[in-house]
């Protein structure tokens, strides 16, 4: 599961990926909604792993 | 800028701010302890904060007022480049999450209070705890300069001219941070971050509108790069492409070596905490996005400014009523208090611990470690209003830029013995030197630019000079740790 993390520096630091204007969402460029909407996918990874983990003892 | 003073918005912010300075003083008494009495309480908050709070906390001093005033102000003057903002406070989550609930465990069980006490207490070298400290102190301090004038900013835009504001404004800041300590900014946070949000949510609604949608202000800024001969656009020209990922991830990287992030993460209540907010405080990252577009919403509403930073202010005069710009201006001003505060606190613990009680008094009690670090706060403070106010503004910009450099290079040592014991001392040392020096003198021979280039062939390949020293200091700290290895090979006691 702790590879999930890894997508978001894959899907943001490979810059040819998205560096572009087309397709346009809601008069957004491409540029701009795809990285805006790693966003809330990087929280719903992280969360994924956060649930899949086993809690630590400490942990409260 | 006129200097005629809009006294419906100076009404406004004044509210604003007298509001958050009874608070400031107030919250020496919220979730208290004995402030005076441990460096926990003062510098730490008592080590005590849960999801909420923090999450309000680390918002609101990674997030910092210079960041609204800067990144639009970039994005108007470079385009699609200066969005790089948005993929570094995205990919710094899941690095959060992996590491720094480790850190704090560390940090937890030995009753470490910085980074430098982290790094002393894992590898017992005096050498390497004081260059983190020194890196830590020498970072933040033009970072503190640069809120003063993320601060500046606003208070010229509501039409105050001169000094004097700006110094009643730190002063007040100073003396409750010296009262409170950390549970101010804490506190304060909760009203920075909202007001923030209400701000930046109507913003994000009613400037569009009033310019015509999205589509009319990213294609008015298209023009506007295009009529300016097309060196930046909407899109990143391909030699920027490298450039945009080695400065978001290498930003990524340094934004939790900075001592008020690690007073945030140190502060928390439980390793959990840490998890939780690195799923929850991507909210504010949507919120930067946002806020950056509107260097783009200013060339739908033709804003035309002297200083790039003025973009922001000029912007909500233009479009909204004298009280909403107020709120606005009282919301970045309030939101230079929180993170100026914690880094004045951060840099405080760092003198404390790691120098004073280092190398001046190693029997200083709990209480007299509080005291030194109030006095430290006071100074740090001053150290940066007069840097400031005697110095040209782009000195503090050049050394916050080199500063994110140093910051950096603290990494290896940092976070390297979280999970492995391999590295020596001396290597990480080593390491650390050498991506200071190749770091600062690169880019001091580019003019202070924070972009190296390097030739391959016939390619030139441009990149954040930060992350390739990080990359040399790696290099230099496993040849260090080899070469240490043949003179001494490891003592059998392996300290825990």
């Amino acid at each position: 599961m702790w590879v999930l993390l890894l997508l978001p520096f894959v899907g943001l630091l490979w810059v040819p990926f998205y560096n572009f204007q087309d397709p346009a969402l809601f008069g957004f460029p491409f540029f701009y909604w795809y990285q805006l909407a790693w966003v809330p996918i990087t929280s719903i990874l992280i969360w994924i792993v956060y649930r899949s983990r086993t809690p630590d003892d400490e942990t409260r | 800028m006129t200097a005629d003073i809009d006294w419906v918005a100076l009404t406004v912010f004044i509210f604003f701010f007298a509001l958050v300075t009874v608070m400031g003083f107030f919250a020496a008494r919220w979730k208290s302890g004995p402030v005076s009495e441990h460096l926990d309480e003062w510098g730490l908050g008592g080590r005590q904060f849960g999801t909420w709070i923090t999450w309000f906390l680390v918002g609101g001093d990674f997030y910092t007022a210079y960041t609204v005033i800067a990144v639009p102000a970039l994005v108007y003057a470079v385009g699609a480049y200066g969005f790089f903002a948005l993929p570094y406070t995205v990919v710094v989550y899941p690095f959060v999450f992996a590491v720094m609930p480790l850190l704090w465990k560390v940090a937890h069980a030995k009753g470490h209070v910085t980074a430098a006490d982290v790094v002393q207490g894992t590898y017992g070298s005096r050498g390497l705890e004081l260059a983190v400290a020194t890196t830590g102190i020498v970072a933040t301090m033009p970072y503190i300069a640069l809120q003063l004038i993320g601060m500046g900013v606003v208070i010229k835009a509501i039409g105050l001219t001169g000094e004097l504001p700006i110094v009643a404004a730190f002063v007040i800041l100073a003396l409750y941070t010296y009262s409170s300590g950390l549970r101010a900014p804490a506190l304060i946070a909760f009203v920075k971050d909202i007001m923030i949000y209400i701000v930046v949510l109507v913003a994000v609604v009613v400037v569009p509108a009033k310019l015509g949608g999205y589509g009319a202000v990213f294609s008015a800024a298209g023009d506007a790069f295009t009529a300016k001969g097309g060196a930046t656009g909407l899109a990143l020209k391909s030699p920027q492409m490298l450039a945009y990922a080695s400065l978001a991830l290498g930003s990524a990287l340094a934004a939790f070596m900075y001592p008020h992030t690690l007073t945030g993460i140190f502060a928390s209540k439980s390793a959990d905490t840490i998890r939780k907010n690195a799923i929850l405080l991507p909210a504010y990252t949507l919120l930067l996005g946002l806020i950056a577009l509107l260097g783009y919403m200013a060339y739908a509403a033709h804003i035309k400014v002297a200083s790039n930073n003025d973009v922001v202010p000029a912007l909500f005069k233009e479009l909204f009523p004298s009280w909403f710009a107020g709120f606005a201006f009282s919301a970045i001003a309030i939101g230079a208090l929180v993170p100026a505060a914690v880094m004045s606190i951060g840099a405080a613990n760092l003198f404390t611990r790691n120098i004073w009680k280092s190398y001046v008094n190693p029997d200083i009690s709990h209480a007299g470690e509080a005291s030194v670090a109030k006095i430290a706060s006071l100074v740090v403070k001053v150290g940066a209003l007069a840097f400031i106010t005697f110095l040209p503004t782009q000195y503090a910009l050049d050394l916050q830029l080199l500063g994110g450099l140093w910051i950096l290079q603290t990494f290896p040592a940092l976070v390297f013995g979280l999970f492995t014991r391999w590295f020596r001392a001396e290597g990480l040392l080593l390491g650390w030197a050498a991506g200071i020096l190749w770091g600062s003198w690169t880019a001091w021979s580019n003019g202070l630019k924070p972009l190296a280039t390097l030739s391959i062939g016939d390619t030139n390949y441009v990149f954040y000079v930060g992350l390739g020293a990080l990359i040399l200091n790696v290099a230099f700290a496993v040849v260090g740790t080899l070469a240490v290895g043949l003179i001494s090979p490891r003592s059998v006691t392996v300290r825990s």
